[in-house]
């Protein structure tokens, strides 16, 4: 139990500093997404699983996929696809 | 009798004069939209669209040529300074955290009397087995109503600022807009794969959030966490289906009344029970026997109405944010 406890926080960590250095958004939202999902695993192994529940419901879901409509709003999502597009040409 | 007319009328021209070259006048125009009063005063000019121009691409390398090294060393001290900075930050609060009593320490200001309090007599007060539902919608349940408030009011604040106005909806521009704003269009039709499985998960999740609502008094969970659950199958449904689906049942006129009603209600039941119970007064809310559903006093009515908030607060941010309405 202590190693997987360590294993996710380690992750944890990863996570947080990978989200600051993701360049692309929308992998950016995906990392902050596993970060609450594990976030919401060590809450159930402190044992309060009130929170885990809140946490995979809020965290996971509604304010990722809050983060991705805005992203296809200010079409985030499709001038990197462009971009990607214009590479494989060159 | 003329003379002093003139002088009168050179008199109101004067200040009108003042008043057209006054800050107040300016700061007037600014926000009828008329005229930029900062348009003469800044020296920078909009560059020209005039396609290359020698000239100009003249100066703009030599300008390049002089200003590069400022700017160079100039991010280089920004990018040192903030990694100083954020040392220094981290090294200030571990340091603090030195100071701090140790965890699980008997002596720790945590444990006073109103924990101990919370432990001992909670079950025999609330009624509810769930210590942390009898101690966020009993002993402070106005800390609870607060964060309902804030819910309700950040839902408005997003409405003033992506609802969409279809007053004027006839003209041709306005229409042409709505168009291009309304998220409706591209959303994927009759998605198989989406629709099969969201049949299926759909009704699942509603009951669990269900589950977690009526159950806050007896197991972990609570209002929040069941309004978020039911609040994110709404979202996978409204996605699965559509907006024509979702507006059968849900419109801006359930929202508000769901809304109102629901905080409306926490906030009169909660001030009685708080009003009785500070005057020693009897309540008449029967506790029943810890353990059944249908016990601990307003918790469970509590528990339903920050349920509703919640998932109606859900919905309407992720109905705000794809189409400005419900």
């Amino acid at each position: 139990m202590k190693i997987f406890e360590t294993v996710l926080l380690i992750g944890l960590i990863l996570c947080a500093i990978a989200c600051n250095f993701t360049k692309k958004l929308l992998p950016a939202v995906v990392v902050f997404m596993s970060y609450s999902t594990i976030m919401s695993i060590i809450w159930m192994i402190l044992q309060s699983p009130d929170l885990a529940i809140t946490e995979a419901a809020v965290g996971a879901g509604i304010t990722s996929i809050l983060f991705f409509v805005t992203l296809k709003k200010i079409n985030g999502i499709d001038e990197e696809d462009e971009g990607r597009g214009e590479r494989k040409d060159e | 009798m003329k003379r002093t007319k003139v002088g009168g009328k050179e008199k109101m021209s004067r200040i009108r004069d003042d008043y057209d070259n006054s800050r107040w006048r300016k700061i007037e125009d600014w926000i009828k939209g008329e005229k930029d009063p900062m348009d003469d005063a800044m020296e920078i000019r909009r560059p020209l669209d005039d396609g290359p121009d020698t000239d100009v691409q003249i100066t703009e390398e030599s300008l390049e040529r002089t200003t590069q090294r400022l700017f160079k060393f100039v991010n280089r001290a920004y990018s040192l300074f903030s990694v100083c900075f954020c040392i220094l930050l981290v090294t200030i609060m571990i340091w603090y955290i030195t100071f701090m009593p140790t965890f699980g320490d008997g002596n720790n200001p945590v444990n006073n009397e109103v924990s101990q309090r919370y432990i001992e007599k909670g079950l025999e007060e609330t009624g509810a087995t769930n210590f942390v539902t009898g101690m966020i919608l009993d002993y402070r349940a106005f800390d609870t109503f607060g964060e309902s408030c804030v819910l309700f009011i950040s839902t408005i604040c997003v409405q003033i600022l992506l609802r969409h106005d279809d007053k004027e909806k006839d003209t041709v521009v306005n229409r042409e807009l709505t168009r291009l704003e309304n998220d409706r269009l591209f959303e994927p039709k009759n998605d198989l794969i989406l629709q099969k499985v969201s049949c299926v998960l759909v009704p699942i999740i509603f009951i669990f959030g269900i589950y977690i609502i009526l159950n806050g008094h007896l197991s972990p969970g609570g209002g929040f966490s069941g309004g978020a659950v039911i609040g994110a199958g709404l979202i996978l449904y409204l996605n699965a289906f559509g907006f024509k689906k979702t507006e059968r049942f849900f419109t801006d006129k359930t929202f508000r009344v769901i809304t109102l009603s629901a905080l409306s209600f926490y906030c009169i039941a909660k001030s009685y029970s708080f009003y009785t119970g500070a005057n020693h007064l009897e309540s008449g809310i029967p506790l029943g026997t810890p353990g059944a559903i249908l016990s601990s006093g307003l918790i469970l009515p509590l528990n339903i109405c920050v349920g509703l908030i919640v998932a109606c607060t859900m919905y309407a941010f992720y109905a705000l944010f794809r189409k400005g309405g419900f």
